[in-house]
């Protein structure tokens, strides 16, 4: 079983679409998915038409493997399951805080589940806080998707420093150029050039793109609704990028 | 894997169409939405030949159909483990999946047995997704109507199936409970595998090779035997067909044993049968069970290569291969030989022979079944206990093997009769006998096998290109054997002390009223 977590620090950089395609992706390549909405906004439950609320929240889920069992809702979708998100979990920091080890008890709290899926992808709130610190110690992979901006490229970096800290594991970083104006001159440029220039992006850049957006009309992947769109095929280009790098 | 609770349900031939007893059923502000078109599956059930997942509570069936084509485990709560089917021609083992949690769970089960297809229908089944007021699936209803392959459906009812998505179980046990209550429909009773065994005339479990036939204390020793050797015949023509297909190894491992119990019922019982038959068959059974040795002893070493290759010290498992191949290739040998043997006239003959002497009307005098069974269990027993109790530490090999012959004999008179005694004592005087049967039979195999290396060994320095290295690593697997055989031969004492005591020797009194001392 593997790890896969969608993390940025910034918000709306296209973390829920990322993790919902990709976990959709992955399901359909034969792989038993978990997708766990970290994020108290429920957005990725949302997409996924699963109401954002787990019996005895946050604080139940992070006691043991019982309770996240029970919490775990089937998906429209072949082999796809969602642990969905809850509004309890805006306290999730506190939670783990009151943990022994609170960096690893995702982790802990995750291996478990290895006899029941092949891979898990955490879809994280943005923010670095406790459970970020807690996603990253998991993490098998972090996919990061980046508005190609200096200042992005720049918390990329402070990102991989703060990774090379670590003892012991550590979660392979890659970053992709997300939400890319065509129009927009510096957009095109970095996304171009940072592929080229850092084995840690990806060569697969996601446009923004309306069909994109209307994820959240469909309540679907955009790779189930428009299987064939230009929006899909990038998910299925990031999605074989990411499965070369050893998922 | 998913997490599954199917609630069954057969639809009124004559009823409401289903989509209407579905609409009836659903809560308010569910709606029932059909997933695709009909679709139309052939349906292909597999188990092993002795029943091992049905024993087991467990259900393997294969769907294929235009688009797709997969196995779905079943468990008797529900669970179900899928897998996609490719390429594997059935019959063979569970090892022949590939890797995942389908052959993880099928192999401790089906073991060294192989799955081969018990039942097949053609199914239309029409898919409904059960949507709560997101939109969200929350369940599947599915209609199956299923025919027997190759016949038409008539005698097959429609079924309605609901499975709840995982997280979903509160709203589907509420659409199943609806359902219960509605007209058209009514619980199934059976799986949908039942009722098309049962349409096909059989039923699980119509195969075992145990002797399970119902005697009486009072009826005639004779038509008990002609029982017991009747349903020995059975299971000795049920195995041929997998023998002669190389299903698996137990189809031969049955027969003989059906061959051997007949051969010892007729040497220990045949005095109750008519003048001239224990005569007339003995040596003909003697012939068929000679002809079946050499493949046996061959699968022994097949079966168990893997265990011994590993157990290796002073050489490697790939030294050794020269020997799996010579036992491989020595092995087609042997099975054409057999596969002669129980296509010829002379066995065709023996087996019609065999039956109709045994339809045979049987005049209803002469001693009872139950004085049949005391008086040949009886004496079985003290001939096991007069000849152990004469073995010391320098008794030669032969005198062990006489016993296990003794031992072997009195066990299959307790199975013969087993249906007149006592269940609780019938097990614990097996388990009594079996204990000292382990030591024996042990003790024997061991000698045999070094006997049979040391042989084998000789037929390869014949062959051109036997590496000395392989001839070295049989000398490491002979001299592995050695020790277990003289660790066998140390255990005799206690295990033969354990059968001869004071509270086996009850057990045996006890089903042996009025035999003589």
């Amino acid at each position: 079983m593997k790890i896969l977590a969608t993390y940025n620090i910034k918000g709306g950089v296209g973390k829920t679409s990322t993790a919902v395609n990709i976990g959709h992706l992955a399901a359909r390549d034969g792989l038993r998915v978990l997708l766990w909405d970290l994020d108290p906004q429920g957005a990725a439950s949302f997409l996924l038409r699963v109401r954002p609320r787990v019996k005895g929240g946050g604080k139940a889920l992070i006691k043991g493997r019982r309770e996240l069992d029970a919490a775990i809702k089937g998906t429209d979708f072949d082999r796809l399951d969602l642990l969905p998100a809850d509004f309890t979990y805006r306290n999730l920091d506190l939670i783990l805080d009151s943990t022994k080890k609170p960096t690893e008890r995702l982790d802990r709290l995750l291996r478990p589940l290895a006899d029941e899926y092949d891979l898990i992808v955490l879809d994280c709130p943005p923010s670095i806080s406790l459970l970020s610190e807690s996603v990253l110690h998991a993490a098998d992979i972090l996919l990061v998707p980046l508005i190609p901006t200096t200042l992005s490229v720049r918390t990329l970096d402070q990102l991989s420093d703060f990774i090379a800290g670590f003892d012991g594991h550590k979660p392979q970083v890659l970053a992709f150029c997300s939400m890319i104006d065509r129009r927009k001159r510096l957009h095109r440029e970095i996304a171009g050039q940072l592929p080229e220039e850092r084995p840690d992006v990806a060569r697969t850049v996601i446009p923004a793109l309306s069909l994109i957006e209307r994820m959240s009309v469909e309540r679907a992947p955009v790779t189930a609704f428009a299987p064939r769109s230009a929006a899909a095929r990038q998910y299925a280009a990031l999605w074989a990028e990411v499965a070369e790098r050893g998922l | 894997m998913v997490e599954s609770f199917p609630h069954d349900f057969v639809l009124a031939s004559e009823g409401r169409p289903p989509a209407d007893v579905v609409r009836a059923a659903l809560p308010p502000r569910f709606t029932a939405a059909p997933d695709g078109r009909p679709r139309t599956l052939r349906l292909t059930w597999l188990d092993t030949f002795d029943w091992r997942l049905h024993q087991a509570g467990l259900t393997l069936q294969h769907s294929a159909g235009s688009r797709v084509s997969d196995y779905a485990l079943t468990s008797a709560d529900g669970q179900q483990v899928t897998a996609p089917a490719r390429g594997i021609r059935w019959p063979a083992l569970a090892g022949a999946l590939p890797p995942g949690p389908l052959r993880a769970r099928l192999q401790p089960v089906t073991a060294i047995r192989a799955l081969m297809p018990i039942a097949r229908a053609t199914a239309t089944v029409r898919q409904m997704r059960v949507l709560n007021a997101d939109d969200k699936t929350v369940a599947w209803l599915t209609v199956t109507g299923m025919s027997l392959a190759g016949r038409d459906g008539s005698g097959l009812a429609s079924r309605l199936s609901v499975t709840a998505v995982r997280g979903y179980q509160v709203q589907a046990d509420r659409i199943a409970r609806n359902l219960s209550a509605a007209g058209g429909v009514a619980p199934a009773v059976a799986s949908p595998l039942d009722d098309v065994l049962a349409a096909a005339g059989r039923h699980p479990g119509d195969y075992s090779s145990k002797i399970d036939v119902k005697l009486t204390a009072e009826m005639p020793a004779r038509c008990a035997l002609e029982e017991v050797l009747l349903r020995l015949l059975d299971t000795l023509e049920a195995n041929v067909p997998g023998t002669i297909r190389e299903i698996d190894t137990e189809f031969l491992h049955d027969l003989r044993v059906a061959v051997r119990r007949t051969r010892s019922a007729i040497k220990l019982c045949g005095d109750v049968l008519p003048a001239g038959v224990p005569e007339a068959f003995s040596g003909e059974f003697k012939w068929l069970g000679d002809v079946t040795t050499p493949i046996r002893d061959l699968d022994v070493y097949l079966l168990g290569y893997g265990e011994m290759a590993a157990g290796l010290l002073a050489a490697t498992p790939a030294e050794l291969e020269p020997f799996h191949r010579y036992l491989a290739r020595h092995r087609e040998t042997e099975q054409r030989e057999l596969v002669r043997a129980l296509r010829s006239r002379r066995f065709l003959d023996l087996v019609k022979a065999w039956r109709k002497e045994l339809a045979a009307p049987a005049p209803r005098r002469g001693i009872t079944a139950a004085a049949l069974a005391a008086d040949r269990i009886g004496r079985a027993h003290r001939k096991v206990l007069k000849r152990g109790a004469v073995i010391t530490p320098d008794s030669p090999p032969e005198s062990l093997h006489d016993l296990r012959k003794r031992c072997k004999e009195l066990r299959y008179l307790l199975e013969f009769f087993a249906s007149l005694h006592d269940p609780a004592i019938h097990q614990q005087a097996v388990r009594d006998l079996k204990g000292l049967q382990d030591c024996l039979g042990e003790y024997q195999d061991c000698q045999v096998q070094q006997h049979e290396i040391r042989m084998f060994a000789a037929q390869m320095m014949t062959q051109r290109d036997v590496p000395a290295t392989a001839l070295l690593a049989m000398g490491e697997l002979a001299s592995k054997i050695a020790r277990r055989e003289r660790r066998a031969r140390r255990e005799f004492a206690d295990r033969f002390a354990d059968f001869a005591a004071a509270a086996s020797q009850r057990r045996f009194r006890a089903l042996t009223p009025g035999a003589g001392r």
